[in-house]
């Protein structure tokens, strides 16, 4: 089928998609490495200079960094445990015939199309306030004292935030593979004497496998530059409590103006990044195979 | 071991009744065939029995206790698929230990048995591989495998050779009829194809819409159809039927017969339907003529390889007058 010339035609008509692509992605990133070499700080315009590693030395010994280190991977597992194993419980269930089935189904899907900023102001105000929240009306209702959910528990806070808004993505992928299952694979089962509990061990969860490294991937993605919700909501404190990497460098460059130490944290981040993205590629590459 | 008794089964879907109220025996052992054509509810008759499906009403009694309400684990039959339904993600070592497994049975009888049923299914080389490597007679084999070892009163067949060639469905069908002769176990075999049916049943139980037609042995239905549907269901091709003028002169509203008892001349004969030969369907040892014949329709019939007939002779065809079948207007044999 592909000659030695349609091959070269076809890399020639490609070209452009990739050489946009490419470009798209060296420029930020070649010029945010040029920036974490120079001493570069708003407050003093004018006064760049190469400085090589100091940037990435400060960085990394500041003790922020490792508290934000720490809260991201706990923000990214913290969610990624919520919503895969509340997706597989609440695919289970919508699996289920009842009445009212299409309307219910959307309701779940809802959450998806709030905008971050939107849910996490809802959820500061409405849900976590410790005065006209619903958890501290509920709490005083049942005569105990309101708990300060952002300001005790922000990370928490935070992890239950982003897992409400990614729940139903994980939901949506894990009922659709869930419906791809064959139902005489279960009938089987079952005239093979597998119980209810069997059939979901041996038989639902291996058909899921798959879908579930999906959700695991894709979120990985998303879950690691979460900025957004800790931008309306706490802010990153109380201290560093709720500070992730993403924030971390944000408040680097644009709150301490210090452009140049916060491009060494965009560089930090990039190499952390691929380094999870080394591990997941192995893990699906594993559980993609036939 | 594995008599299976339904008094009065009978299914609905909503409203919808699939199975009137039905009465079957099934003796210890016997090999019998549920046949009709597509959507007739033989599968669902199958899976009541299985209990795949609830009972709307009557009995399902097997070895002489009721087991309408007993889910299907506990019936001790077991069932092979038309999809096969293997666990793709499984060894085939582990498919057909699943039900060993479940039953909490030790890890030295689990591998005794599924040795043991792999070597008579010439499996053994394929134990550690996945379903998803295997051909389609290979995964058949399998999936009896996994019912082989539960040692079942009786197994329970939905369409299992529909998914395969012609060519291994004839071997397929040859192993699962030698299955029966060495295990002695009754298999209860849903099929569409009447040759399946012919070729491995010791009882055909011809159902249609739901209801059964006729019960009887592959040959006893071919000689005694008791109406037309088995008459025209049972027997390839099928029964030739004529109505009017020319079925009345046998005193019947209808009468059948098959193409193998129609004599084909081409001289004028006494008693026969005149016609013009259309296509001929040469199978070496016999050819299949179809013949317009006027005021009857076209009609089949066979004829040694030898004979000459070519598009658009004149022919004259006569049936065997003992062979012949005679119906009256209610469709019932007469």
């Amino acid at each position: 089928m592909a000659t030695a010339h349609s091959r070269m035609t076809a890399r020639l008509m490609i070209s452009p998609a990739v050489i946009m692509l490419l470009g798209w992605m060296i420029v930020p990133l070649s010029m945010t490495l040029y920036f974490s070499f120079l001493r570069y700080n708003l407050l003093m315009p004018g006064m760049e200079e190469w400085i090589g590693f100091t940037n990435y030395e400060y960085f990394l010994t500041d003790p922020a960094f490792f508290e934000a280190l720490g809260n991201t991977l706990a923000l990214v597992g913290g969610v990624l445990a919520i919503t895969v194993i509340g997706g597989v419980g609440l695919a289970l269930l919508l699996d289920q015939p009842f009445f009212g089935q299409g309307v219910v189904r959307i309701l779940v899907i809802a959450p998806f199309f709030v905008m971050p900023t939107v849910s996490a102001l809802v959820w500061k105000n409405m849900f976590f306030h410790p005065v006209n929240g619903l958890f501290a009306h509920a709490a005083k209702g049942m005569g105990m004292q309101p708990f300060d959910f952002l300001a005790h528990a922000p990370l928490l806070s935070i992890i239950l935030i982003v897992a409400w808004q990614w729940l139903p993505f994980a939901t949506l992928i894990l009922l659709t593979a869930m419906q791809s299952l064959d139902s005489e694979q279960q009938e089987a089962a079952e005239m093979d004497g597998a119980g209810p509990l069997s059939r979901f061990i041996y038989i639902v969860m291996p058909h899921l496998a798959r879908a579930i490294t999906v959700v695991i991937l894709i979120q990985t993605i998303f879950l690691l530059s979460i900025f957004a919700e800790i931008l309306v909501t706490t802010n990153g404190g109380p201290g560093y409590a709720s500070t992730n990497i993403a924030y971390l460098v944000y408040a680097q460059s644009l709150l301490q103006f210090d452009v140049g130490g916060g491009s060494a944290g965009g560089i930090v981040a990039v190499v952390l990044a691929n380094i999870v993205a080394i591990f997941l590629m192995r893990m699906i590459g594993k559980s993609l195979e036939p | 071991m594995g008599r299976i008794a339904l008094k009065g089964l009978s299914k609905n879907f909503n409203d919808v009744e699939v199975i009137p109220p039905l009465d079957l025996e099934i003796a210890d052992g016997e090999f019998v065939v549920f046949v009709g054509p597509s959507g007739c509810g033989k599968s669902t008759l199958l899976r009541l029995i299985a209990g795949l499906e609830d009972a709307s009403g009557g009995n399902i009694e097997i070895d002489g206790q009721d087991a309408t309400n007993t889910p299907p684990a506990k019936r001790r039959l077991a069932m092979v698929f038309q999809s096969y339904a293997l666990y793709p993600h499984m060894t085939v070592r582990k498919n057909i230990a699943f039900p060993l497994k479940m039953a909490g049975a030790s890890r030295d009888e689990i591998d005794r048995k599924v040795q043991a049923a792999a070597a008579s299914l010439n499996l053994t080389d394929y134990l550690d591989r996945r379903p998803g490597q295997l051909s389609g007679g290979q995964r058949q084999r399998v999936a009896i495998g996994r019912a082989i070892v539960r040692e079942p009163v009786a197994f329970l067949f939905d369409e299992p050779l529909s998914n395969l060639d012609a060519a291994l469905r004839v071997n397929m069908r040859l192993e699962i009829s030698e299955l029966h002769q060495s295990l002695k176990t009754t298999m209860v075999y849903v099929t569409h194809d009447q040759v399946e049916a012919m070729t491995m049943a010791d009882k055909i139980v011809v159902l249609n819409a739901g209801r059964i037609e006729q019960v009887g042995a592959p040959l006893e239905l071919y000689r005694h159809p008791r109406n037309l549907f088995v008459a025209g269901f049972i027997g390839s091709p099928r029964m030739n039927f004529v109505n009017g003028a020319g079925a009345a002169a046998y005193g019947a509203q209808t009468v059948g017969v098959r193409p193998e008892h129609l004599r084909v001349s081409t001289q004028q004969d006494e008693g026969a339907w005149r016609g013009r030969v259309g296509v001929s369907e040469h199978l070496g040892s016999d050819t299949f003529v179809h013949v317009h014949v006027d005021g009857v329709g076209a009609m089949n019939a066979r004829i040694g390889g030898e004979m000459g007939v070519g598009y658009g002779d004149d022919v004259w065809l006569s049936p065997d007058p003992d062979k012949l079948h005679r119906f009256d207007a209610d469709g019932m044999a007469l």
